[in-house]
C-alpha cells in the first residue's frame, strides 16, 4: 500500500516536474522580449536577462510614432474585416457541406484542402502583378482579399465539423411547436452554431495577425503595411541607435492581444485547431 | 414481413450517414443542390479569384520573359525561365536549405509534440493552465518571436550568446540553421502536440491496460500499442506541418535574411520579384515550390495512405 502510493506520488512529481519544464521553456523568450522592451537605449548592449533598470520609453516612443501606429490599426482594421467575410462565407459553404447533397462537394473539400496547404510564396508573384494593375495593391482590400481566401479552408473545416454535431432535429421540433422558421433558426440553431462561428472567427483572426509574406509584399507604405510587417521596417530614431527596444516594445503589444485570446478561448482554439485537421 | 425486409437494407445502405428517412424526390434533391451551390458559392468565387487563377496566371507568366525593370519587353520564352531556375545553383542551395529545415524541424516537433501531448494527456491537476500556456508560441506573432531569438543571439547584447562565450551564430551557415530551426521548432511544437493529443485521446485505454497486465513495460505499451494506433493522426499532423515547414519564411527573413546560404526556396522566390524584379523568373519559382508541396501531399495521401482531412465531412 505505502509502496504503491509512493510510486504514484513519484509519478506525480514526474509529470509536475515536466510541466514546470515546459512552462519555463515557454515562458523564457517571451520574458526576454519582455525585459528587452523595458531596456533603457543604453542597456541593449548589457547582456544580462533583466534590466538594470526599467524604462517605459520605448512603449512612448513606439505608440506616439505613425510608423506603429497606424500599422497597428491597419492590423486590428484588416484582421476583423477579413475575419468577418471569412466566417460568414464559410458558415454559408459549411452548413451547405455538412447538411446539403449536392454534387462538387467533394472537390469543394479538395479545393480547401489543397489552399490549406498551399504556398503563399506561389501567390505572391501574380497576386503582386494583379493588385497594381487593379490599384489593389497597398490598400486594405489588398490585404483582406487573400487572408479571405486563406483564412476559409480553417473556417470551412472547423464549422462543417461543427454542424455536423448540431441536432438538426431540434429546429423541427420548435417548428412542430408552433415556431416559425425564423424563430426555430435565430432561438434554436443560432445558439448552438454560435461557438462553432467564435472559434473559427478566433483562429482565422489569429492568423491574420500573423500573417508576414502577404504583408510586406502587397503593401509598400504604412497606408495598409500590418504590424508584423512594420516591425520589419523599424528605423532607429537616429541612423546611429539600433531599433531593439522599440522593436522589442512593438513585439510586446502585439503579442499582448494573443495572450489574451490564449487565456479566454483556450478550450475553444484546442477544439477548434484539432477539429478540422483531424478528425475520425 | 418481407416488405420490411425489403426495404430497410435498402434504405440503410444507401442513406447510412443522411438524416433523410427516404430518397428526397427530384424537385427536392434539385432545389436542395441550388441551395448547395449558392450557399458555397461566395467562397468559391473567391478561392477560385485569389488561388486558382492567380496559380493559372502564375504558369502563364512563368513562360514569358517578363522583368518589371522593362515592363515593355515581355515576351513568350517557352520553358527557358524553367531551365534557368533549375540549372541556376541557387534554387538547388535553396531546396536544399528548405528540405533540411523542414525534415530536422517536423522530426524533432513530432518527438517533442509527442512527449508534450503525453504530457498533456497526463497532467490532472492544471489541465487548463499547461495547454494555455502551450498555445502562447502557437498564437505569437512570428515575427516578434523571431526578433526575440535574434537578440538573444546577437553578442553583446544577447542572454543566450553570452551564455555560449558571447558567440555569433548568425554569422554562419550551420548554426544559423539550428537556431532557425530552433525558432520553428519552439513556435509550433504546440501545434503539433494538440493534434497528436486528440489521436492519444482515441486510443482506447483498455487496450494498454490490457497490454500492461500481460507484462509489456511502458515503452513497449507505447511503441506497440499506442503509437500503432496514432498512425492516421501522425501521419494528418506530419502532412500539415511539412506543407508548412516547406514554406519557411518569417524566422528566416528576420534571423538572417538569407545571408550565408540559409535562403529557402520561399525568401528566393521573394528576392527575385522584389530585388531582381524578374516576374517571370519569380513566377516560375512559384509554380516550382507549388509542385514540390502538391507532391509531398500526393507521397503522404496516395503513398502512406494519409486520410485526407475533411474526407469524413463529405461522405
Amino acid at each position: 500500500m505505502t509502496a504503491n502510493l509512493s510510486a504514484t506520488s513519484r509519478q506525480k512529481l514526474g509529470w509536475g516536474s515536466a510541466n514546470a519544464v515546459a512552462i519555463v521553456v515557454v515562458a523564457i523568450p517571451i520574458l526576454w522580449i519582455v525585459s528587452l522592451s523595458f531596456k533603457t537605449p543604453g542597456a541593449i548592449t548589457d547582456p544580462s536577462f533583466w534590466p538594470a533598470q526599467w524604462t517605459w520609453g520605448n512603449y512612448k516612443g513606439i505608440l506616439t510614432s505613425s510608423a506603429f501606429v497606424r500599422p497597428l490599426l491597419n492590423s486590428i482594421g484588416i484582421g476583423l474585416i477579413a475575419t468577418s467575410i471569412a466566417v460568414v462565407f464559410a458558415s454559408m459553404a459549411a452548413y451547405a457541406i455538412a447538411r446539403l447533397a449536392f454534387p462538387g462537394k467533394r472537390l469543394l473539400v479538395a479545393g480547401a484542402l489543397l489552399i490549406s496547404i498551399f504556398p503563399q510564396i506561389s501567390l505572391v508573384t501574380p497576386l503582386y502583378s494583379i493588385e497594381r494593375s487593379l490599384s489593389l495593391f497597398n490598400t486594405w482590400p489588398g490585404l483582406i482579399i487573400p487572408y479571405v481566401a486563406f483564412g476559409l479552408p480553417m473556417a470551412v473545416y472547423i464549422l462543417a465539423a461543427f454542424f455536423q454535431q448540431i441536432p438538426w432535429q431540434l429546429e423541427k421540433a420548435a417548428t412542430v411547436d408552433g415556431a416559425t422558421p425564423w424563430q426555430a433558426f435565430t432561438k434554436i440553431i443560432a445558439p448552438l452554431a454560435a461557438p462553432g462561428m467564435v472559434t473559427s472567427a478566433i483562429l482565422v483572426f489569429m492568423f491574420c495577425w500573423n500573417e508576414f509574406l502577404f504583408a510586406i509584399s502587397l503593401t509598400s507604405t504604412t497606408s495598409a503595411r500590418t504590424a508584423p510587417a512594420a516591425l520589419a521596417f523599424f528605423s532607429g530614431s537616429s541612423q546611429f541607435t539600433t531599433p531593439t527596444g522599440p522593436i522589442a516594445a512593438a513585439a510586446v503589444v502585439i503579442t499582448i492581444p494573443i495572450i489574451i485570446f490564449v487565456s479566454v478561448f483556450q478550450r475553444r482554439i484546442v477544439s477548434g485547431l484539432t477539429s478540422g485537421a483531424v478528425k475520425g | 414481413m418481407s416488405t420490411i425486409t425489403k426495404t430497410v437494407p435498402a434504405a440503410a445502405s444507401k442513406e447510412a450517414p443522411a438524416k433523410h428517412k427516404k430518397p428526397p424526390r427530384s424537385a427536392r434533391a434539385r432545389a436542395e443542390r441550388r441551395l448547395g451551390w449558392l450557399l458555397c458559392a461566395p467562397a468559391v468565387i473567391v478561392l477560385i479569384g485569389v488561388a486558382a487563377y492567380p496559380i493559372c496566371y502564375s504558369v502563364y507568366l512563368s513562360l514569358q520573359k517578363y522583368n518589371l525593370a522593362f515592363p515593355h519587353a515581355v515576351k513568350f520564352v517557352g520553358l527557358s525561365n524553367y531551365g534557368a531556375v533549375l540549372s541556376s545553383p541557387y534554387w538547388w542551395q535553396a531546396l536544399k536549405v528548405t528540405v533540411i529545415i523542414t525534415v530536422l524541424s517536423v522530426a524533432l516537433e513530432l518527438v517533442l509534440g509527442m512527449a508534450l501531448a503525453e504530457l498533456m494527456f497526463r497532467t490532472v491537476i492544471g489541465r487548463g493552465l499547461i495547454r494555455t500556456i502551450a498555445l502562447i508560441p502557437y498564437g505569437i506573432v512570428t515575427v516578434a518571436a523571431a526578433y526575440g531569438w535574434l537578440y538573444a543571439w546577437t553578442p553583446n547584447e544577447g542572454y543566450l550568446s553570452a551564455l555560449f562565450n558571447n558567440s555569433a551564430p548568425l554569422t554562419s551557415t550551420v548554426p544559423s540553421l539550428a537556431i532557425i530551426i530552433l525558432a520553428e521548432v519552439w513556435k509550433t511544437t504546440p501545434f503539433m502536440a494538440l493534434l497528436l493529443l486528440s489521436g492519444l485521446a482515441q486510443v482506447p485505454g483498455v487496450l494498454e491496460k490490457a497490454a500492461k497486465m500481460d507484462g509489456a513495460t511502458a515503452w513497449q505499451r507505447f511503441t506497440r500499442v499506442t503509437l500503432p494506433l496514432m498512425k492516421p493522426t501522425i501521419l494528418v499532423a506530419l502532412l500539415f506541418r511539412g506543407a508548412d515547414a516547406f514554406r519557411v519564411f518569417d524566422n528566416i527573413y528576420i534571423l538572417t535574411d538569407g545571408g550565408n546560404n540559409t535562403y529557402s526556396v520561399s525568401i528566393l522566390g521573394y528576392d527575385n520579384l522584389f530585388s531582381a524584379l524578374n516576374l517571370g523568373v519569380g513566377s516560375a519559382i512559384s509554380v516550382l515550390i507549388f509542385l514540390c508541396v502538391a507532391i509531398m501531399a500526393a507521397v503522404f495521401i496516395w503513398g502512406f495512405g494519409t486520410k485526407a482531412p475533411g474526407a469524413d465531412l463529405v461522405r
